[in-house]
């Protein structure tokens, strides 16, 4: 065998894995030499130690390699690296992978990255060169590997075996490497007319050119551009119901189906709003320093074009009030639980699903409740007690009352649980940003434009 | 393998593999003829653990595989042949090593890719080719490699930046001749290479750090258009390399006060001394910390990465100020940090380590955002605990009540594990700060009551750290806790109690012996740790109240000569020996209570994050407080700054760079000129810019094409002297006839300018005579302190050799303090503004010459004009205070249109202060800013005494930020405040920028659609001439005349002499985009007005001016 030469160690990512949260190792890919599987036990250690997948700590160092994880959608992305590299540099190229993963098969889990593993492998190579990233822009990427389904319907028109070619010429060439030398010679061919270049008008052109983030030669029949302004709020709670801290943090995502080189301008009513931005590659910053006019060239298709922060000083409308008494009683292990939402400062605008999220003390069995509204579930295995209350009636305040059962002889729980409420107000931001107007340039046709507004409960919690 | 190269060579030669194998395989057609899904179980197949099957499922692949590859040799379809060529480059690359023949087969094919005329073929090829480890390609990786290093498509050149590092792992021997290639890649001027090629540099050779010299400047300004992943390792890299280069910004502030002091005298030693050098030497050591301007430039150009979406990128820009800022600039990474707490929770986790470490040196950075580290019942644990952290370390006397409150929550949690850390915390919080410790020991000891039992130890150990403090005051809680032995199960808290108990016996004297009776009880059935502990409190009882427990510390001191356990046996031996005194007992017995019950230093809690700065923020070693393999240390701040002038660079890449560069906003363009401006020394190159250029012109205009581009490469700092001197003599001959003229002029020169002239002269650095010359050409006051600098700048020139900018600039500052002593005039004057905007050259060469000129010089032509035509008069002057308003006290103020010294983005204005009261006034200077967001305002040295009549003249610098949008502020004297307001005219928001008339066109093109207003308007009578025209134009903007030049504009096909286009360049101070006018004039004094600017509003209301100034 020949010397398998180990010198230098010169590589940012050297092996990526990915496991199923129950220990499961279904894809690994290497960019230089093979690393064992077995450095994975560090990690499933580590992992049992934690009481949850989220408190396995992202950096494990093991004697000869440094793990560094993420756990997303049940998975655990896992790159093994050598020598120093910025952690985070690491943690956030495997979160980029996991959301082209969820760009190009709709999700991002076990079952969907098995069923698309050609293309998992080709993106894998794609993004990384040497265990440096390489490609990372989803428009680029889909340039030269098409999604699975606009794939398929290209292919099935030329005729549906060579589909089969694809994915058949790739097992077999992954499977190759164990054994199977019949298949040389045929290889040897392929490379041979692998090797001739008759592809050029083929290759995708887009790192080359100045905005990586736009494909080129996008066309539409309908030029439309659509911008939702997301806004959530971040809040404690105390028992009386008082603010502990509050903030609002909006994105605005974008859907953004335009021909051509379109330069666009929004801008806002209040930009003065807006404390601390962060943007997508493509806002000319120095434009926005000056003007406060987001000004770009927008990537194709999906994607959030800025995030921020609003300047409140704590003076955040918070749309609900949350009454709640839980009490647990000294004796006859039971407890009484009466929780009531109701709006407060809604702007005049409905709130829609709300839903209050109890995570429950562990020696509580079971709940019998009952709801003036919506429905309510208790899974007495993760102690948790979800109330989906829907609308906000401003006539009718929802409650839900009941007693609780303890596990009997275990000591009553000595703190309440907190209560995480989720909700929705369509059509309002609750900073009270607002979008001036949308300017195109660059392109004759008038596209179709459209904003909208949406406020959630961000981290939205209520101690008790 | 040996079979399979067998195999090979039998079948090597035969060019149609393929089609007899697929002849032979009987089983293809069946495969084929089936649906698809019979793949679905070869999958399986190949999973299963049964070797058969396997084989079934091999043959079947085979089989399939071969009929796939006779399709495609017919196959059309270039999408799927791509496809296919990745896989098996994806093949290749995974089995190379282990199947080297195969891949030598393929060699060829990827020698042949490397010379295609398609780049990104070109580049696939080098990267699988690299790939490839296999040592025997060595040499043709290299030569490979070395190729596409001078490629002409910058994606190739990436490429073979990636390939470096791939080849150094392969094999070491290589790095020289990588550094070569490595040295070559970083000259690259493209956004696409940098990120790679430092990559390399870093994987390579990060100890060559004088490789970076060249490159640095150009990095810094390219960094804001890398892509994301490559910003990371360049900032990474550059902080290492400032920590070399540059001095520590926060070093001397404690030595501010009396560095100026010493200053001064060393300014006096330097005129007294002849040995100058020693003494600059000294004043460098001594004088205040001035930043060098190109650590300047690293931290402006980094900062509005913080503003990124990628949470690595602005980590790594956060560290970097963190290592790097002066202490006051430092707080604005802690916004951007606290954003990202929004994240993913890994990325909260790195973080908020970091962050934890920062609080420890910079608490007050992180104070205003306390409550975003305020803990949620969600986060995960590791979060919680790091949250913690954070929050200790925020903790101080104004904000603990707040956070105790906090932390009271948290006690109630469910996660216990986060509530012993809670508990930990309160511990600290009480140690660094006393005022709350009595609170927070209430609170514990509160807690000592608590159902929970860890919650009780945990409090145990806290309180016995916080007890050892201050015993005497609290013998009741050790009563307490006395008490609580019979509960407590937890070892550690025993073992803390009684630990306790026997150190502070003296407090409790009647509880101690009952609990050692209680200990001596049960003490087979303790835990080692309690035991031991039990130990101590007999031994330490023993010594005190031997009377009582003498028979009780015997009894347990048997109870433990028989333990299980070794240490304890020991201990028992041990302290039997020390304490009951026998006839063998050495020495040491007299001793004992002096060993027992010393008295023990309270322990310090402090964070665990203490000292982690060490290592370099972000970095995987400073996560795992651990050094990780190649990690390169953060090095120490030199002593003294190392030769700034190595990073002085040859221009005409510069000058390729920035006319190619598409994307202007943020292009090297900007950040080039400010860069110059930025630094006194490249300044020299300005003007001897505008030398060349006059004497090429001279000749001809055709030429001045050429010398454009011509001056635009002698805009170079690492100019060869002899260069120089040719250029000096050229311009002294110049000058001659313009000295002639302006002496008519001289006789209005005011007399301040003559008092300043004869403090000039006092001035202790030997200036050429090229000085004096140039001092008597000017005549306003404004461009007379141009061509001071200009002076000054040229003795820069002639005498390069000696000029380290450090040491250079140090100088002017002792002189300029030493004026203000004498309350000169014109404090402008003194200041060393390094400006590039100047032009010796101008009036007395013929009309057409001069507009020529100008357009070739740097300069700012609004300026010359002054001198070119005297109806354009001195700048501007506005009114900033009135004359009654004030009081007595008149300001005014003008743009006086240099680049603002020590900050490149601010405009700088003139005021000019004079006194018509009777007193003198004290203590002129400006308060309290109130300015639009993102506006700066650089206040103007404080005057100290003005006396009546007299004038005086500051320079202050304001950053617009490319809005006329006004600057509000207080002017003060010793006993009044007035409110005033500086509002900029449009055209003063910009500065000149050279260029050639192609790359004029060039931007113009890309400034289409609605960054191009166009007006048309009839010139008015004053103004139908082409010079007058630029005069106007000029004045009314800060802008340089682009030279006219090319052929097929001004020559033959327009019969009239005069030019029709007059072409204008500029960009806007603080954000640098360009600013570009075209003048138009056509039959019948008609004219057209065409603005180019990317900022609309700008371009909007210059238009405006500019028609006013020309139809009027």
């Amino acid at each position: 065998m020949p010397k398998v030469s180990t010198s230098g160690s010169s590589t940012m990512i050297h092996s990526l894995f990915l496991v199923s949260s129950a220990g499961h190792i279904f894809l690994e890919k290497h960019w230089k030499c093979v690393i064992s599987r077995s450095v994975c036990d560090y990690l499933f250690e580590a992992q049992g130690k934690a009481s949850t997948p989220e408190n396995v700590p992202p950096v494990i160092a093991t004697p000869h390699h440094y793990l560094i994880s993420v756990y997303r959608d049940r998975i655990f992305f896992v790159a093994v690296i050598q020598t120093e590299v910025p952690p985070l540099f690491v943690i956030e190229f495997l979160h980029r992978v996991a959301e082209t993963f969820q760009d190009y098969f709709g999700e991002c889990s076990e079952a969907s990255i098995k069923d698309n593993v050609v293309i998992v492998y080709e993106l894998l190579e794609e993004m990384l060169d040497n265990g440096f990233p390489l490609a990372t822009e989803s428009n680029i990427l889909k340039e030269m590997i098409k999604p699975p389904t606009i794939l398929r319907s290209v292919v099935n028109t030329i005729t549906g075996s060579r589909e089969l070619g694809k994915q058949g010429v790739f097992v077999w060439v992954m499977s190759l490497g164990s054994s199977c030398s019949m298949c040389l010679p045929v290889l040897q061919q392929l490379l041979f007319f692998a090797g001739s270049s008759n592809v050029g008008e083929m290759l995708p052109t887009g790192q080359l050119s100045n905005i990586p983030w736009r494909r080129a030669g996008v066309k539409y029949t309908n030029n439309e551009a659509y911008f939702d302004v997301v806004e959530e709020i971040d809040a404690i709670l105390d028992k009386s119901g008082n603010i502990v801290f509050a903030e609002i943090q909006g994105v605005i995502d974008a859907c953004v189906k335009l021909s051509g080189m379109p330069d666009l301008t929004l801008s806002f009513v209040n930009p003065r709003l807006l404390d601390d931005v962060s943007f997508h590659p493509c806002v000319r910053f120095k434009r926005w320093e000056a003007e406060r006019v987001l000004s770009f060239i927008p990537p194709d298709g999906n994607f959030q074009l800025m995030s921020y922060h609003v300047n409140a000083q704590n003076l955040v409308a918070i749309p609900v009030y949350v009454k709640q008494n839980i009490s647990f009683f000294e004796t006859g292990s039971s407890g009484r639980l009466d929780i009531t939402v109701g709006p407060k400062q809604t702007m005049g605008k409905t709130v829609e699903d709300v839903v209050v999220t109890v995570q429950m003390p562990k020696v509580l069995l079971n709940a019998n409740l009952t709801p003036s509204q919506g429905t309510y579930t208790y899974d007495p295995v993760t102690k948790v007690l979800v109330w989906d209350i829907g609308k906000l009636n401003q006539q009718k305040v929802p409650n839900l009352k009941g007693s609780l059962s303890l596990q009997s002889g275990a000591p009553r729980p000595e703190e309440n649980p907190s209560l995480n409420i989720d909700l929705k107000i369509q059509q309002l931001a609750i900073s009270g940003l607002k979008v001036n107007r949308l300017n195109m340039f660059g392109e004759k046709y008038k596209p179709f434009k459209g904003v909208k507004y949406v406020t959630k409960a961000g981290k939205f919690q209520v101690r008790t | 393998m040996s079979s399979s190269s067998a195999f090979n060579d039998e079948k090597g030669g035969s060019s149609s593999v393929g089609e007899p194998e697929y002849g032979h395989d009987p089983a293809s057609g069946g495969i084929f003829s089936s649906d698809y899904k019979r793949h679905d179980d070869l999958k399986e197949m190949l999973d299963s653990n049964k070797d058969s099957l396997k084989l079934e499922a091999m043959k079947r692949i085979v089989a399939v595989s071969i009929h796939i590859y006779s399709c495609l040799l017919n196959l059309n379809n270039k999408h799927l042949w791509l496809q296919v060529k990745k896989l098996v480059y994806v093949y290749l690359v995974r089995y190379a090593e282990e199947q080297q023949d195969l891949a030598l087969l393929s060699i060829s094919t990827f020698q042949r890719g490397l010379k295609d005329p398609n780049q990104l073929i070109r580049a696939s090829a080098l990267r699988v080719l690299s790939s490839i480890r296999v040592t025997i390609i060595v040499p043709i990786m290299m030569l490979a490699i070395k190729e596409a290093a001078s490629d002409m498509s910058p994606y190739v050149r990436k490429t073979a930046a990636h390939a470096i590092p791939k080849l150094y792992s392969l094999d070491p021997d290589q790095k020289d001749q990588l550094i070569e290639v490595i040295e070559k890649l970083l000259a690259d001027k493209t956004t696409l290479v940098a990120g790679s090629v430092v990559m390399a540099f870093e994987e390579v050779c990060p100890e060559r750090i004088d490789l970076i010299h060249k490159n640095y400047r150009k990095l810094c300004n390219l960094l804001i258009d890398v892509e994301e992943w490559g910003q990371v390792v360049i900032i990474n890299m550059l902080t290492r390399y400032a920590r070399t280069q540059f001095l520590n910004p926060n070093a001397n502030e404690s030595l501010l006060e009396e560095g100026g002091e010493k200053a001064f005298y060393g300014s006096d030693e330097e005129e007294g001394k002849e040995d100058k050098a020693e003494a600059a030497a000294l004043v460098v050591k001594r004088k205040p910390y001035v930043m060098d301007p190109d650590h300047r430039l690293l931290l402006r150009n980094t900062k509005p990465l913080l503003q990124s979406r990628n949470a690595a990128v602005v980590m790594a820009v956060a560290q970097l100020y963190f290592h790097l800022a002066p202490k006051a600039e430092v707080g604005v990474i802690a916004k951007a940090l606290v954003r990202l707490m929004r994240s993913h929770s890994e990325v909260q986790y790195v973080v908020l380590q970091n962050v934890a470490t920062m609080t420890i040196k910079r608490r007050g950075m992180f104070e205003p955002y306390l409550k975003s580290f305020y803990i949620r019942s969600t986060d995960p644990t590791q979060i919680k605990v790091l949250k913690l952290e954070v929050l200790t370390n925020l903790a101080n006397e104004t904000n603990i009540s707040t956070i105790l409150r906090e932390f009271q929550t948290y006690i109630k949690s469910m996660d216990k594990d986060f509530v012993a850390a809670t508990i930990q915390a309160i511990g600290r919080c009480a140690t660094n700060i006393g005022e709350v410790r009595d609170t927070c020991l209430n609170g514990l000891v509160q807690l000592l009551s608590n159902r929970d039992e860890l919650v009780v130890a945990e409090s145990v150990v806290v309180i016995k750290k916080l007890l050892q403090m201050q015993p005497e005051k609290h013998s009741d809680i050790i009563k307490h806790m006395a008490k609580l032995i019979d509960n407590i199960q937890v070892p550690m808290a025993r073992a803390s109690i009684l630990w306790l108990i026997g150190e502070y016996c003296e407090h409790v004297p009647k509880i101690a012996p009952d609990v050692l009776r209680k200990m001596a009880k049960s003490f087979t059935n303790e835990e080692d740790i309690v035991k031991l502990q039990i130990l101590n409190l007999a031994a330490k009882l023993y010594l005190t109240n031997s009377k009582q427990t003498k028979l009780l510390t015997q009894y347990v001191l048997n109870l433990a000569k028989y333990d299980q356990n070794y240490d304890i046996r020991d201990r028992a031996r041990f302290i039997r020996q020390l304490i009951v005194p026998t006839d063998k007992s050495g020495a040491l017995s007299k001793y004992a209570k002096k060993l027992f019950l010393a008295l023990k230093p309270a322990p310090v809690l402090e964070s665990p994050f203490k000292d982690r700065d060490h290592f370099q923020l972000g970095s995987l070693s400073h996560l795992l407080n651990a050094k990780a393999g190649g990690y390169q240390e953060l090095p120490d701040w030199p002593e003294a700054a190392p030769d700034p002038s190595v990073r002085n660079v040859e221009v005409p890449e510069w000058t390729k760079c920035s006319s190619r560069e598409k994307r202007k906003e943020k292009k090297v363009e900007k950040p080039f000129y400010s860069d110059s401006e930025a630094e006194s020394g490249p300044t020299e190159s300005a003007d001897s810019d505008s030398d060349t250029g006059s004497g090429s012109v001279s000749g001809s205009d055709s030429g001045s094409e050429e010398s454009g581009s011509d001056s635009g490469s002698e805009d170079s700092e690492g100019e060869s002297d002899s260069d120089k001197e040719e250029k000096d003599k050229r311009k002294a001959t110049k000058k001659k006839p313009k000295k002639i003229a302006q002496e008519s002029e001289e006789s209005e020169q005011s007399s301040a300018e003559e008092l300043k002239k004869s403090t000039k002269s006092k001035e202790p650095k030997g200036r050429s005579d090229s000085e004096s010359e140039d001092e008597e050409e000017s005549s306003t006051e404004s461009s007379e302190s141009e061509s001071e600098e200009e002076s000054e700048s040229d003795t820069d020139t002639d005498t390069k050799k000696k000029k380290k900018t450090s040491a250079s600039k140090p100088p002017p500052k002792p002189t300029k303090k030493e004026k203000k002593e004498m309350s000169l005039l014109d404090l402008d004057d003194f200041e060393p503004a390094p400006s590039p905007q100047v032009t010796p050259v101008s009036n007395f060469v013929s009309s057409s010459l001069v507009t020529d000129l100008e357009g070739l010089s740097l300069t700012d032509t609004a300026l010359s004009p002054s001198a070119a035509s005297p109806t354009c008069g001195p700048l501007k002057t506005y009114e900033l205070l009135h004359r009654i308003t004030g009081e007595g006290l008149a300001v005014s103020y003008c743009f006086s249109r240099h680049a603002f010294a020590t900050d490149p983005y601010m405009v700088s204005v003139q005021i000019q202060f004079t006194n018509n009261m009777e007193s003198e006034a004290r203590s002129l200077r400006m308060q309290d800013p109130k300015l639009q967001s993102g506006m700066r305002i650089s206040e103007f040295p404080e005057i100290d005494v003005l006396t009546p009549g007299e004038t005086a003249t500051v320079v202050m610098g304001i950053d617009f930020c490319d809005s006329t949008q006004a600057a509000n502020f207080q002017l003060c004297t010793h006993s009044k405040k007035f409110f005033v307001t500086i509002q900029p005219p449009v055209g003063e928001l910009m500065m000149p920028v050279f260029m050639t008339e192609n790359e004029f066109k060039k931007e113009q093109g890309q400034l289409m659609g609605m960054n191009e207003i166009t007006e048309k308007l009839t010139l008015c009578e004053g103004c139908r001439e082409d010079h007058i025209i630029v005069q106007r134009v000029t004045s009314t903007a800060n802008l340089s005349r682009v030279p006219c030049g090319s052929a097929t504009e001004c020559s033959p096909p327009l019969p009239r002499s005069r030019l029709p286009v007059s072409r204008f360049a500029g960009k806007t101070v603080s954000s640098g985009s360009l600013v570009l006018i075209t003048v138009v004039t056509k039959e019948d004094w008609a004219a057209q007005v065409t603005v180019n600017c990317e900022k609309m509003l700008i371009g909007t209301l210059l238009v405006k001016d500019i028609l006013q100034a020309l139809s009027q």
